[in-house]
């Protein structure tokens, strides 16, 4: 068992971002929709990375998803995993694995949204096994 | 004239040194400049054009053209890492040919073994992506790490496969010298070596060292003066690769797109190549662009560069002959000059006779540039020696 590294630097909110680190602050996952296409993409931005179109929302994911790629830091101390999920909804996001052993890791392995504070007050989504 | 004889490479050097405590960047700017001048049999005052990347700091062309006292017609900044110098090759071939300039130098230099630059810079929050990614213990290795991963399991790659990439580099170091690395390698001991992020290990990443290097693209009416080979380029080729807004597919690089713009440039194909110099940061890294460039299908890079397959006189494509970022040289953390300059030379036949390409007329250097796991550029340039 593990975390993430022991120390999370500043997450780096800005206006374009502000709801997402909200959201996960209140253990909610946030992606980024297009009403006009019809994809969700990640990281979140103001206009539509697939189509340009600025109709843009927020969107509640359901925080369920598979690893797409992990590797862990053996050298690191204590040892961590990051990790690609891609999550439900379609996006894949860089982020964390914890709760879990770092040796049975595997891609395609179910994974949900947890959530672990960091400097500041600030939240990270970070996922375990389902 | 063929389009592609708007300019050739008249001049090349990397440094010896890979430990630069006794010299400032200024001085090895200027000595890399200098070497690949006096290679060409030019000086610094036939230079009008001059092309730098990020690894210095603050407002970098402007203090080098300072320090190297260049009077300058074209100023090239592009930074996108290792492959921004094939990049600037490029810039300097159009700006060659749409008259504004006749002698380009680009130069490399960096003293990260003694403390000149981090290999993981302090990141800088306003980029839109470093929220997302940094907090996350994002890494160069484990961002590389992530790739190999996904490669293994889509095409069935091992460890074992990515080894031979290093044992290939060793075999090829063994006869340069200068390297940092001369010891051959073998499969077991890259193996043996310490897991750093799963599935790389110590001997699957390229060395760190100072020192630099510097290329000279000229005019045809100024390469035809000089009393050196005549190496043209024949094609190049730039594109980037990102996250696409989650659509993540690690197998592949931007090296997919660069290519294909350099095979259709130059009109031939990855079969008509003798020689490759492909950037080295990582085992994985070479996989990737080799199936990228089309000397194998997509997954089938590990069974390509095993039994050693890469080594000159003994495999297919000799690949990395100075012995690579792997075993060499990897100045300022940037791969893509040392890769133009070890082309250049299988090209004039002035590679070490051990691991000299017979009859090399016609090479590729291959560069990425940034993360493979996260977002990068690659450039492609292939060289032709008349």
């Amino acid at each position: 068992m593990t975390d993430t590294q022991a120390s999370i630097a500043h997450p780096g909110v800005n206006p374009e971002t502000q709801a997402y680190w909200d959201a996960a602050a209140a253990g909610r996952l946030l992606v980024r929709h297009c009403t006009s296409c019809g994809k969700d993409h990640f990281y979140p931005r103001a206009a539509c990375p697939h189509c340009r179109s600025a109709a843009t929302e927020w969107k509640e994911a359901r925080g369920s998803g598979t690893i797409y790629s992990y590797s862990v830091m053996r050298r690191a101390s204590p040892p961590f995993a990051v990790a690609y999920v891609t999550l439900d909804e379609g996006p894949t996001m860089f982020t964390n694995m914890v709760e879990c052993d770092l040796d049975t890791l595997a891609i395609g392995q179910a994974v949900e949204v947890t959530f672990v504070p960091a400097n500041d007050g600030l939240v990270l989504p970070v996922f375990r096994p389902r | 004239m063929a389009t592609y004889d708007r300019a050739f490479i008249a001049g090349v050097f990397e440094h010896p040194t890979r430990k630069a405590a006794d010299k400032s960047l200024g001085q090895l700017h200027a000595e890399v400049a200098m070497g690949a001048l006096a290679d060409a049999g030019l000086t610094l005052d036939d230079v009008d054009a001059y092309f730098v990347a990020g690894d210095n700091t603050n407002l970098y062309p402007l203090s080098f053209v300072d320090y190297l006292g260049l009077k300058l017609k074209v100023i090239g900044a592009t930074d996108t890492g290792g492959s921004a110098y094939i990049t600037h090759v490029g810039q300097a071939v159009e700006a060659i040919a749409a008259g504004r300039c006749k002698v380009a130098l680009i130069t490399l230099a960096g003293r990260p073994r003694t403390g000149g630059a981090a290999a993981n810079p302090a990141p800088d929050w306003q980029l839109p992506d470093v929220p997302f990614e940094v907090p996350y213990g994002r890494e160069v290795i484990n961002a590389y790490a992530m790739c190999a991963m996904r490669h293994f399991y889509e095409y069935g790659t091992t460890s074992e496969q990515l080894a031979w990439i290093k044992v290939a580099a060793s075999h090829h170091a063994q006869h340069n010298p200068n390297a940092m690395l001369r010891n051959l390698v073998t499969v077991e001991e890259v193996l043996a070596s310490p897991m750093i992020s799963d599935p790389l290990h110590r001997l699957d990443c390229c060395v760190v060292s100072d020192g630099g290097g510097a290329i000279v693209v000229v005019a045809p009416e100024i390469a035809k003066t000089l009393n050196r080979p005549m190496i043209r380029i024949r094609g190049i080729g730039d594109a980037v690769k990102h996250q696409a807004g989650g659509d993540i597919d690690l197998t592949y690089t931007a090296t997919r797109w660069s290519a294909a713009d350099a095979y259709a440039q130059a009109g031939i194909g990855p079969g008509d190549l003798k020689y490759a110099s492909i950037y080295d940061s990582f085992t994985i890294t070479v996989l990737e662009q080799l199936e990228d460039l089309g000397f194998c299908a997509k997954g089938e890079g590990g069974r390509f560069v095993s039994d050693g397959n890469l080594i000159s006189g003994v495999g297919k494509l000799p690949v990395n002959t100075d012995g690579g970022g792997l075993c060499n040289n990897h100045p300022a953390n940037r791969g893509g000059m040392t890769k133009v300059i070890e082309a250049v030379r299988q090209l004039r036949g002035e590679a070490h006779p051990a691991v000299q390409v017979p009859n090399c007329d016609l090479a590729v250097a291959n560069a990425t540039g940034g993360w493979l796991g996260t977002r990068h550029a690659a450039s492609t340039i292939i060289l032709e020696r008349l």
